[in-house]
């Protein structure tokens, strides 16, 4: 396949960035979003240039690291997919593609398509954890935990933490990040000790970090390479107001 | 700040805010297109009047608008305060952006539809509700509403107004319900459907209801 590349180039933080053109000519359909980088890059560097810095771990979907803006929609055209998992054959040949790094103000681009998503770890700094104490653990089916809450802590726990949600929002709000963590851990047992004052805290943290405020588009959820629910985020405002007027934490 | 304030002003209080406002407007919605609809029964405006004049001088009831007021003001300040917060939070814009692969247009366009509405609000308050509670204030006497709609709505320019707030409306409210009850945390698989249809049953009929006074009074259908 031969293909027409706009890709998003900044030098650091604080320089201006800018798109720069580039042509290849042989990518083989099966070859991963990722891989047809690898290539642009070493032909970069053969040229004796500067190659794209992208994040990437994994490589297989699971890491949430390969953060891309590909044509106007995060992670690309698939639905329920990471942009290491995208391959070429959802393109066609002649093909000119776009790739810009996550826009938020949270989220400031570092180089070229590699952005500053540390805003998420505070926020889980914040309260995206069970205090556990030590010694023996406890057998694990002393705690019943209904089938139902089960299957949906699972559900919410698949968030790879990748900021798709916040890409896609037109508020770039991180409100299914964050519901996916209070989500996981208000539904099973082992969350209910810290489960208000972890609402509480991990919204104020969001808050504080700049995302935006929900206005419920679906736009997140649509994205989320996980396909997590809308249904977290109103679980989480379900937490947070029913913490706030209710807790104890003044 | 106190843990109230705090919680109303964090993104999903605000959010909260947002959603009971948009709710009593809603059920203020219910009320005021139930008594304008008196004037379908084609009897002079009799019907109309009598509730009318229930409306406009009932000592709850003008309690109430009082809190209709409120409402009005704190759902459309909170509503740009967050227009402005969720702006903010993308400083930069995407050069390439293909958002109608994920969500409406109208879910997108909710501060502009509200922007509408409010233009539309000042225009309609001009029209009836303030020349009536001055005069009310002044002489103690109401005015013959129905006698202004009459006379107001020959003018085409205005039925037309008033029909593209009727539409505003439509795509306001066929967000803003379901929106609501997911703000406020109510989203069950029990109930979503209940939701979302009379959602989009109500964001239909209540517009169409509306919009069809202005359109009968023009066409001469009621006199
Ligand atoms: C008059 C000027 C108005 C403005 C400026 C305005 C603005 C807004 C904005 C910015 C939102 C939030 C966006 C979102 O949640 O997606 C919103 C939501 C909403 N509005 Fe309005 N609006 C106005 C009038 C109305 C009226 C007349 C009604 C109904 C009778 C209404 C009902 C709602 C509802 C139900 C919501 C959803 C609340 C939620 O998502 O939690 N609005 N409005
Ligand atoms: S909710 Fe989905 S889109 Fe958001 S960070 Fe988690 S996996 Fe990524
Ligand atoms: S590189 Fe790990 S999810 Fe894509």
């Amino acid at each position: 396949m031969r293909l027409s590349l706009k890709v998003w180039r900044q030098s650091n933080k604080e320089a201006a960035g800018g798109f720069e053109d580039y042509k290849l000519d042989n990518v083989s359909p099966d070859m991963s979003f990722l891989e047809m980088f690898d290539v642009l890059n070493e032909q970069l560097i053969e040229e004796g240039k500067e190659p794209v810095a992208f994040d990437h771990d994994c490589r297989e979907g699971i890491c949430g690291m390969c953060s891309m803006y590909i044509n106007g929609r995060p992670h690309g055209p698939l639905r329920g997919v990471t942009t290491c998992q995208l391959h070429m054959r959802s393109f066609k040949d002649g093909d000119t593609i776009v790739v810009e790094p996550w826009r938020a103000q949270a989220f400031p681009v570092i180089k070229d398509l590699v952005v500053d998503r540390d805003a998420f770890d505070r926020v889980i700094s914040a309260g995206g954890f069970i205090s556990v104490n030590t010694g023996n653990a406890q057998d694990a089916n002393s705690l019943p935990v209904p089938k139902e809450a089960a299957d949906d802590a699972f559900a919410a726990a698949a968030c790879i933490g990748c900021g798709a949600c916040v890409a896609a929002c037109k508020n770039a709000s991180a409100m299914l990040f964050v519901s996916a963590k209070i989500s996981q851990l208000a539904l099973l047992p082992q969350g209910q000790a810290e489960r208000s004052i972890r609402a509480e805290k991990m919204v104020a943290q969001m808050d504080a970090e700049g995302f935006g405020a929900c206005t419920n588009t679906g736009a997140c959820s649509a994205e989320c390479p996980k396909e997590i629910s809308l249904e977290n985020i109103a679980r989480m405002n379900r937490e947070y107001i029913g913490a706030k007027f209710s807790s104890s934490a003044v | 700040m106190s843990w109230f304030s705090q919680t109303l002003t964090s993104s999903i209080g605000k959010k909260l805010l947002m959603a009971l406002t948009g709710l009593f407007l809603i059920s203020f919605l219910v009320i005021h297109a139930t008594i304008n609809a008196m004037i379908f029964y084609n009897d002079g405006g009799e019907t109309f009047s009598h509730w009318g004049h229930f409306m406009g001088t009932n000592p709850i009831i003008r309690t109430l608008e009082i809190g209709l007021v409120a409402g009005f003001i704190i759902h459309i300040a909170d509503g740009l305060i967050l227009w402005k917060n969720n702006r903010e939070a993308r400083p930069v814009k995407y050069a390439v952006n293909n958002a109608s692969a994920n969500s409406t247009w109208y879910s997108r366009s909710m501060g502009l539809l509200g922007t509408l509405l409010l233009i539309f609000l000042v225009i309609h308050t001009s029209h009836f509700w303030i020349p009536n509670r001055s005069n009310q204030f002044a002489t103690g006497e109401e005015l013959n509403l129905y006698q202004m709609m009459l006379d107001i709505f020959q003018n085409p320019v205005v039925v037309l107004i008033y029909v593209l707030g009727c539409v505003s409306l439509f795509w306001h409210l066929l967000h803003g319900f379901k929106s609501a009850f997911q703000s406020l945390g109510l989203n069950h698989v029990k109930y979503n459907g209940v939701i979302s249809f009379i959602g989009t049953a109500f964001s239909i009929i209540v517009p169409i209801l509306f919009a069809l006074m202005p359109i009968s009074i023009y066409l001469g259908w009621v006199k």
